[in-house]
């Protein structure tokens, strides 16, 4: 680690790197603090996406203040991560909605299909209810 | 002086946070929590490489991030798939 910079680079740095590591540390308290899994979907995928995108504006900066040249690998991680997070919320929120909640819970849909998470359910009863009606 | 506890600072938060995720991972009340958590173990993971980056000075670390990014995204997707359809390509 290089030394030779100055005082306003490394407060810039410091501020960025406190920031992220606080908000990592919040993101992971909540997946432990949260009362329901809904809830807790909300604290990794917001907060600790947010620590780490400071964590890596903090190193583009600091290359760029101690080597010079300015590299946009740790920008093109962070696009990766933000475009990720909510996808990956998205899958988990209709995994726990598949187990924990039950396809009468839910309000219903607008158009005509099911919600995606309970199409198996849907079709499943459609053709128990076929079966029925050809028995 | 400022950055080196500014680095000491944020990476003992990532390494604290790591920590509740390993304890999150192992006493999780259902299976979606277990998978949220190992994501979340991901992303903190990458924080820490990318902070060893800085304090080592070099961009190598920067490849493994991302490739630990990619997989750690396409494994929490397949996971996830896995549990909502029994089956993670149809």
């Amino acid at each position: 680690m290089s030394t030779d910079m100055a005082l306003w680079q490394e407060i810039v740095l410091a501020v960025f790197l406190v920031t992220a590591g606080i908000f990592g540390l919040v993101g992971s308290f909540g997946l432990i603090k949260l009362p329901d899994p809904m809830t807790r979907l909300h604290a990794p995928t917001k907060a600790t996406t947010l620590g780490v995108g400071g964590v890596l504006i903090a190193s583009m900066l600091y290359f760029f203040f101690a080597k010079g040249h300015l590299s946009f690998h740790e920008l093109m991680i962070t696009l990766f991560l933000f475009l990720t997070a909510p996808i990956t919320a998205h899958f988990l929120a209709k995994a726990n909605l598949h187990t924990n909640v039950a396809r009468d819970e839910v309000p219903p849909p607008t158009g005509d299909r099911p919600w995606a998470g309970f199409e198996s359910d849907e079709a499943r009863r459609i053709a128990e209810e076929q079966a029925s009606k050809g028995a | 002086m400022i950055l080196t506890y500014a680095l000491i600072f944020t990476t003992g938060c990532f390494a604290l946070a790591l920590l509740m995720n390993l304890w999150r991972v192992v006493s999780a009340p259902g299976v979606p929590d277990r998978i949220l958590a190992l994501d979340t173990m991901v992303i903190n993971f990458i924080a820490i490489l990318v902070l060893y980056g800085i304090i080592e000075g070099t961009a190598v670390y920067f490849e493994a991030s991302i490739l630990i990014a990619m997989v750690g995204f396409i494994s929490t997707v397949a996971y996830a798939r896995f549990m909502l359809r029994g089956n993670i390509i149809e």
